[in-house]
């Protein structure tokens, strides 16, 4: 793993004797989350939760609202805290005991479920911002972007759709160009793990369809990790998917497999996986 | 969106990266003559005119002027940290003080060791029961000390205050009461005569600085066209800041401080960064605006000095350099002339400005010129 000069100077932050088998025996296993629980006021919003994720997976996560898919990502990037268990991405960072940015800097890049942009920039500066970089201050006061990150910024621009909205304030994009623009953010990260939260919420079907294309050409070359309530989206996009109740997984595989799983059924009153 | 084909396309020209980082030569021009003709130009009608000219500029208005341009610099202080980052500051006044009352420190013992004084010290020393200056005056005659210590006190103050607010992740209203509280609570300590401050006079009687005799025409003419270089100067530093990556940085941390955090920035480096260098600026309009007003006393802690900062640049137009100056220059313009003519009036008008701004003309005064242009500024 490729981590900026500032993080390597440390001392690295070993996982336990017992992880750390699994993880050298578990090759190719990008993310660790295991027997993690949260709880917000006695209320378990994750409960004794593992999840594996593979290099370059596409993975979907569904579950009812409130099954905790949002908390899960907010634990991996590490704006909450869990009571009890361990994140471990690639093989030595413990996510549990790094900040955001590094998380961030390390190679995890979130999107949120309600898309967050910086409405007062273009929306070329929006991805300028994001890029892969020096995020230091001193790094900021004399950064000039190199001819190969104009031709990265042109490349995301391309591929997100927005290159005839370069010079746009994000604040004026639609709500699907905002997701778009928000991915686009990730992906000038170079992140090794891509968090998408709920892309298509609010997009029109013409839309989805094209998310579904994007997320299915970024699997391979990143790990994805996708949380959505869309059905089709996710039968579109979906190789293996993991069912979130109640703070725990309570079945995962491929679609069909999940979808003929009498409990998923039973959660989901079976109307919203027909 | 075109999935399938990720080539790279051929980069369009002139983004706003590449472009010129402070102003294209042709606005350099501007600048320098703007520069040019305001410090010049005020000492030339002030001095070089006979007095009974009808264009000589009178020789009160020099240090009003220089007092104005003082209120300039603290507009650019608190647009940074306002109006770019984001955090409400109602606490400037501090920073101002502290400046201030180094150069007033300087002022009294250049005086006192040059023996235009009645006794050894400064005048406050007479009604005071000691016989000797406190500590921290050690140094002060030496100009060189007073500079550094205008600069690195009010740094190191702010960087230590910043620290532990940014760091608990004080921020919005919260970060904004407790800077009134700090500026309250520096007032009451300023008060006291124990202090070594000079109490509620404050410090004043001043002579000479730097040799050269305040009363005379000649330096406060000098000392304005310094204050107008020093402004220059700073302009040119917030307008590079702002232009540059940092810039864009400072807004998204202001709009979105949480997405900024989850792309990789450490927020905390961020605000320390553009908030001791605010700080830092404001401590200089206050070094530079005490010689020129000829007193520092307390009163410039009070509470409601740093939320009329805050006002100027809300008038002028949060968010523009321009804009900020533009809103201490109007708003203290008209304070100088109500204060005179309506002096019960002017606290009543401050607050109507400052109503009709926030509802009518969100982007501040500059807005109305911009509009009409149809362009950015
Ligand atoms: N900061 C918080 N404080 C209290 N409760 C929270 C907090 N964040 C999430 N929750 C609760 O945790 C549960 C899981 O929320 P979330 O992860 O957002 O669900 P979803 O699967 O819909 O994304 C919900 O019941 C929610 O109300
Ligand atoms: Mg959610």
């Amino acid at each position: 793993m490729r981590l900026p000069g500032w993080l390597q100077n440390r001392a690295p932050v070993g996982p336990s004797a017992d992880l750390a088998h699994r993880l050298e025996t578990g090759r190719g296993v990008v993310l660790y989350m295991e027997s993690v629980s949260v709880s917000f006021d006695g209320f378990k919003a994750l409960n004794d939760l593992s999840v594996y994720v593979d290099e370059g997976e596409l993975r979907c996560i569904i579950g009812p609202n409130g099954a905790g898919k949002s908390t899960m990502m907010d634990v991996i990037t590490g704006k909450t805290r869990p009571d009890t268990g361990s994140v471990w991405f690639g093989q030595t960072l413990d996510c549990l005991r790094r900040e955001p940015w590094e998380i961030a800097a390390a190679g995890i890049g979130r999107k949120f479920q309600k898309p967050t942009v910086f409405e007062q920039l273009s929306v070329f500066e929006n991805l300028e911002v994001a890029m892969q970089a020096d995020k230091r201050v001193r790094a900021s006061l004399f950064a000039q972007p190199t001819a190969a990150q104009h031709r990265q910024l042109d490349e995301i621009l391309h591929l997100i759709g927005l290159t005839p909205e370069r010079g746009r304030l994000a604040g004026l994009l639609s709500h699907g160009q905002k997701q778009w623009l928000e991915i686009g953010m990730l992906l000038m990260q170079n992140p090794r793990v891509l968090l998408v939260d709920e892309p298509v919420a609010g997009m029109t079907p013409g839309e989805v369809e094209r998310t579904a294309e994007l997320l299915n050409a970024l699997a391979g070359k990143h790990s994805v990790i996708v949380v959505e309530h869309d059905m089709a989206f996710v039968r579109a996009i979906a190789r293996k998917v993991t069912v979130l109740h109640q703070g725990s997984v309570l079945a995962e595989g491929s679609m069909d497999q999940v979808q003929a799983d009498p409990r998923v059924q039973e959660v989901y009153l079976g109307e919203a996986m027909a | 969106m075109a999935v399938s084909s990720v080539t790279s396309m051929a980069a369009l020209p002139q983004d706003a990266l590449s472009g010129p980082r402070v102003f294209s030569g042709r606005g350099w021009l501007v600048f320098a003559g703007v520069v040019i003709t305001v410090a010049g130009g005020v000492p030339l009608f002030n001095l070089a005119l006979p007095a009974d000219s009808a264009l000589h500029l009178p020789d009160y208005l020099v240090p009003l002027l220089g007092k104005f341009a003082c209120y300039a610099l603290v507009a650019l202080a608190m647009d940074l940290i306002w109006g770019y980052a984001g955090i409400l500051s109602l606490g400037h006044g501090v920073f101002f003080a502290l400046g201030g009352y180094f150069m007033g420190m300087h002022l009294n013992q250049v005086a006192a060791q040059a023996g235009l004084y009645r006794t050894a010290f400064p005048p406050f020393m007479e009604f005071l029961q000691r016989d000797s200056l406190p500590w921290f005056w050690t140094g002060f005659g030496h100009p060189v000390w007073a500079l550094a210590m205008v600069l690195v006190v009010p740094g190191v103050f702010a960087f230590g205050f910043g620290y532990l607010a940014f760091r608990s992740r004080i921020r919005g209203v919260y970060f904004s009461i407790i800077t009134q509280a700090l500026t309250y609570a520096m007032m009451l300590l300023f008060f006291l005569n124990e202090a070594g401050l000079g109490g509620n006079n404050g410090l004043t009687d001043f002579k000479i600085l730097l040799g050269f005799p305040l009363q005379e025409p000649a330096t406060r003419a000098a000392l304005f066209s310094v204050t107008v270089l020093c402004v220059a100067a700073a302009y040119v530093l917030c307008r590079y800041l702002v232009r540059a990556k940092i810039g864009r940085i400072l807004i998204g941390l202001r709009d979105a401080e949480s997405r900024l955090m989850f792309v990789g920035y450490n927020p905390l480096h961020y605000k320390l960064f553009i908030w001791t260098l605010s700080a830092v600026l404001c401590a200089i309009a206050g070094a530079l605006y005490v010689p020129q007003v000829g007193i520092i006393n307390p009163g410039e802690l009070q509470p409601a000095n740093s939320i009329e900062m805050a006002i100027w640049v809300a008038v002028g137009g949060r968010g523009t350099l321009l804009g900020a100056m533009l809103g201490a220059l109007a708003v203290n313009g008209a304070k100088s002339w109500l204060t005179a003519a309506y002096p019960d009036l002017w606290l009543f008008f401050l607050a109507a400005v400052f109503i009709a701004v926030t509802l009518w003309l969100p982007g501040g005064l500059l807005s109305l010129v911009t509009r009409r242009r149809g362009g950015k500024a």
